[in-house]
């Protein structure tokens, strides 16, 4: 009986992460964009995962742990901050949020 | 083509359609929805690896509070669908490009690592079914102090978001 | 010992009448000022004295003191010390140079008492006579070139004295650039000498010189090399040809700077120089002849233009040019002593000419052109006397000190060891214009009807203290040149004996016989040994006395027999006298040769193109590509979240790139 050797789940962390680059570099909405972090952020979990089944201990768990909790955490504040832009801009397309510049 | 594999293979393809799905939908909320989708993939990825707890946590915390807030908010603020602007030429012409390359280069490293060629479950793998008793012990014990440090920053966060999100009387 | 081991007293005291008057005689009184000024030259004459006394005490074989206070700077094996030596030609220099400043600083206070910056002057006066004594009594050459480049500034601050006179900043300007092109030539061998010797202190330079053979008189070696740098210093310093053209410009100044700088004291320093290095310049006969042949020529070219200058100071200012050129002839000759000899007398009796033409002109109220003066000796006689006592002396009439000096030098220029008849014929030729043009100066100015308005013009004596240093001088212009007296009867003089110690010193190079030693060469010579008399009837009735006589008949008959002469004579030879009134266009030559070209390039080429194109391009240049580029790399902050995002990923693909694959951190 084979079995799925750990880099097929490394693999799969890859394609998920560059995903969620592609995705947070392209949309335009501040939502979208934040929702493609949490994928960035899932992928990592995965590849957390992976590797503490591979050498067979735990840290990886709690790692992922804590990193789902940090995820909600900015999650909400987020939020709150495009809440908060979306009532000054009126617009949620992030090329319009721009007065920092030079 | 064992079940392990096949199984392997189902859940890997949603997540990336889900994946895909997030990048090409037009509404917020069909990429929210896609999302959530990877997240149930990816629960089921960590039941294939023997993380029971992480599982049942990515699906209550991750997709049943995190991804229910941003539908709240999408629903909120009637997010539609964007214009387009295009002000960034950087990220037209050098972003996907350069989105695409960093995926290959780590897939490309992750399939060739060492580690890589541990046998995830099935005979030769670590076969430690991991239990939630274990993971707390670890928890409240190696981890303690993060674990404290979490919950701090957990109130920190409700403190901000409640500031940032009140209406200004 | 105490003032010998003492000598930078000397230096000391009247630097600090310098600094006195300089920082605080704002607001002293013209006797405070005057009592400082004086006291310090005074003192420092006294010093010399002293000094000069002890070192009479010392043990007869010794001939030099030397005495080093501290180390200057050492680089390396360049080593300059603050050392101060004695000899007998400094005994010389430096009694010259405190008693003329002495006596020219008690003259000031007559001739500057209307003056507002009084204590200025006496400022720059003490300052000056600080250097020279620097100058003088320096034992090395660096310590000498510090006292140098010393009078040369002080020179320049007392021509320019009346500031905001326009021709008088000029003048200073003049003077100061164009020694400075003389001092180039110094420092350049300055640096060769050095290169040479790894030494630049005397003892050791002529020590390590008299070991040298003399160089050949058709190849330039290292020694006539630096000789002639040197003499390029003191062609500038003492106003010879070429550079000479500073010198009646520098008449902008008051007559004492006149009577002190430019005619005792600085001027003299070339002549000091060459002295000094006698041990060098023996050994170099390249570099001898061409500081006799520029002396000779100097002398004949100046007395040429002196005939018909109308200026009073001008006719002197030439006249100086033209017998500073007979000091160098004695010394390129090797009569070193002579050249000093008449270094001296011509302190005396020029220092008095310059003090009674002030006087002179302090009578006209300020009046200068000699055809506005006539018939002053009744109204003004002491100055009369006084003038006529020096102008016998230097028309070397016999009896006075001028007469014994230069036959002295023209003995030596014509038949000394290294005599040469053209440059004897020069400096004879010179001789008889200047006891021709002195005595025309006398004739103008003292003699015949005056041509000025009586009533307009009140002309009185000047005071005492103005009177009476001419007087001390008038003296010396006649009992100076006694020190030669033996000359006249075969023997050797006083003065040369004197000296002699100094120059012969470092012994006869091979090769070369020194021409210091005069007396009855020419008599030895002859076979056999002439007596006493027939050596004082040749000496009385050589050459330079018959011209001297005849220059002064030919001036009597041109300005007192027939007064319209003159006047017939510049209209018949009008081409010829026009050239030489405007002394010979030299100024205007160097003005469109040298002096155009070089304001068109400092103007055109290093002010427009390297000052504003390069420099202020370049440093401008930097700011302008700092500006430039942080205007271009700002773009980056463009507030869009995007391209931001994009940069951050620009980042994360090269590190991992770096990590995985350079690194190799997973393997």
């Amino acid at each position: 009986m084979s079995v799925v050797p750990v880099s097929y789940y490394l693999v799969l962390s890859a394609v998920l992460f560059g995903l969620g680059v592609v995705a947070f570099v392209f949309k335009r909405n501040i939502i979208t964009i934040l929702m493609a972090i949490e994928l960035m952020l899932n992928a990592v979990n995965l590849a957390f995962v992976a590797f503490a089944r591979a050498w067979g201990q735990l840290d990886g768990l709690v790692f992922v742990f804590f990193v789902i909790v940090v995820a909600a955490a900015e999650a909400a504040v987020g939020l709150a901050i495009v809440i908060r832009i979306y009532q000054n801009r009126q617009s949620l397309n992030i090329e319009r949020v721009n007065l920092l510049k030079f | 083509m064992t079940v392990p594999f096949i199984l392997f293979f189902v859940f890997a393809l949603t997540a990336i359609g889900g994946a895909l799905l997030l990048i090409l939908a037009r509404e917020p909320i069909h990429s929210a929805l896609s999302l959530i989708l990877v997240m149930m993939s990816l629960a089921g990825l960590y039941l294939m690896l023997g993380a029971e707890f992480v599982a049942a946590v990515q699906i209550i915390v991750y997709a049943g509070a995190i991804m229910v807030l941003f539908v709240f908010v999408i629903m909120l603020l009637n997010a539609g669908v964007e214009e387009r602007t295009d002000y960034s030429k950087m990220a037209k012409y050098a972003g996907i490009p350069l989105g695409i390359l960093l995926l290959l280069d780590l897939a490309h490293w992750m399939a060739h690592s060492l580690i890589g060629r541990t046998p995830a479950n099935g005979a030769g793998s670590a076969n430690v079914m991991v239990s939630t008793r274990d993971l707390s012990v670890q928890l409240f014990q190696k981890y303690l102090f993060p674990f404290e440090a979490t919950s701090i920053l957990i109130l920190i966060a409700i403190l901000g978001a409640l500031v940032l999100a009140k209406r200004d009387e | 010992m105490p003032m010998l081991e003492h000598l930078w007293i000397i230096l000391a005291l009247p630097l600090a009448g310098a600094a006195l008057n300089g920082l605080l005689g704002k607001n002293w009184s013209k006797t405070v000022v005057n009592s400082i000024g004086i006291g310090s030259v005074s003192l420092a004459f006294l010093s010399a004295l002293e000094a000069i006394r002890e070192f009479s005490l010392l043990p007869a074989g010794q001939l030099s003191f030397f005495k080093n206070y501290f180390n200057w700077m050492s680089a390396g094996s360049f080593k300059v010390d603050f050392a101060l030596q004695m000899d007998h030609l400094t005994i010389v220099m430096l009694l010259v140079v405190t008693f003329v400043s002495l006596l020219v600083h008690i003259y000031s206070t007559g001739y500057m008492a209307h003056e507002e910056d009084y204590y200025r002057f006496f400022a720059y006066l003490n300052l000056f006579v600080f250097f020279m004594l620097t100058l003088v009594l320096a034992a090395n050459i660096v310590l000498m070139f510090v006292g140098w480049e010393g009078v040369g500034l002080c020179s320049y601050l007392l021509i320019g004295f009346w500031f905001l006179k326009p021709s008088a900043i000029n003048a200073g300007k003049k003077a100061f650039i164009t020694t400075r092109i003389g001092d180039f030539g110094f420092t350049v061998g300055i640096l060769l000498l050095f290169w040479t010797f790894s030494s630049v202190d005397f003892g050791t330079v002529f020590a390590k010189a008299a070991n040298m053979p003399a160089e050949s008189a058709t190849q330039a070696g290292v020694l006539t090399w630096i000789c002639l740098l040197l003499f390029a210093g003191a062609i500038g310093k003492s106003a010879q040809l070429p550079l000479y053209v500073w010198l009646p410009d520098a008449m902008e100044g008051p007559t004492p700077v006149s009577a002190l700088i430019h005619a005792a004291t600085m001027v003299t320093a070339g002549v000091y120089m060459v002295a000094r290095m006698h041990v060098l310049f023996s050994r170099a006969p390249i570099a001898m002849f061409v500081v006799a042949a520029v002396g000779a020529i100097t002398a004949f070219y100046a007395a040429t233009i002196g005939l018909v200058q109308t200026d009073i100071k001008k006719v002197l200012a030439y006249s100086t040019v033209s017998q500073l050129g007979y000091m160098f002839l004695g010394c390129g000759v090797g009569a070193y002593a002579a050249g000093i000899f008449h270094l001296m007398t011509h302190a005396f009796f020029k220092g008095l000419l310059f003090l009674a033409a002030g006087s002179v002109i302090h009578a006209m109220s300020g009046e200068q052109d000699m055809r506005n003066m006539g018939g002053l000796r009744k109204q003004i006689p002491v100055t009369y006397w006084t003038m006529l006592i020096a102008t016998l002396a230097i028309a070397g009439i016999p009896g006075f000190a001028g007469f014994f000096s230069k036959d002295e030098i023209l003995d030596a220029a014509g038949s000394g060891p290294n005599a040469h008849i053209t440059l004897w014929l020069l400096g004879l030729a010179g001789a008889g214009l200047t006891s021709f043009y002195m005595f025309r100066l006398i004739f103008l100015t003292f003699f015949g009807k005056p041509r000025y308005d009586e009533h307009k013009v009140h002309v009185h004596e000047s005071p005492r203290t103005m009177t009476v240093p001419s007087m001390i001088l008038a003296l010396l212009s006649i009992v100076g040149g006694w020190f030669a007296a033996p000359h006249l009867l075969g023997k050797t003089d006083y003065f040369e004996a004197f000296l002699h110690p100094v120059f012969a010193a470092y012994g006869v190079p091979a090769g070369i016989e020194q021409g210091a030693s005069l007396a009855g060469a020419a008599g030895e010579a002859g076979g056999i040994s002439p007596s006493p008399a027939m050596e004082l009837f040749h000496a009385l009735t050589g050459p330079p006395v018959v011209l001297a006589i005849i220059g002064l008949l030919v001036a009597w008959w041109f300005y007192i027999r027939n007064p319209d002469a003159p006047k017939k004579l510049a209209e018949r030879t009008h081409g010829l006298y026009k050239l030489l009134l405007d002394k010979y266009y030299v100024d205007e030559i160097y003005g469109a040769l040298i002096i155009r070209p070089f304001l068109w390039i400092s103007t055109n080429v290093l002010w427009h193109v390297v000052d504003e194109r390069v420099i202020d391009g370049t440093v401008n240049g930097v700011a302008t590509v700092a500006r430039e580029v942080g205007g271009q790399v700002r773009e980056i902050q463009s507030g869009n979240a995007r391209s931001y995002a994009t940069w951050v990923v620009i980042g994360a693909v090269g590190f991992t790139v770096l990590m995985l694959g350079v690194w190799g951190m997973v393997r």
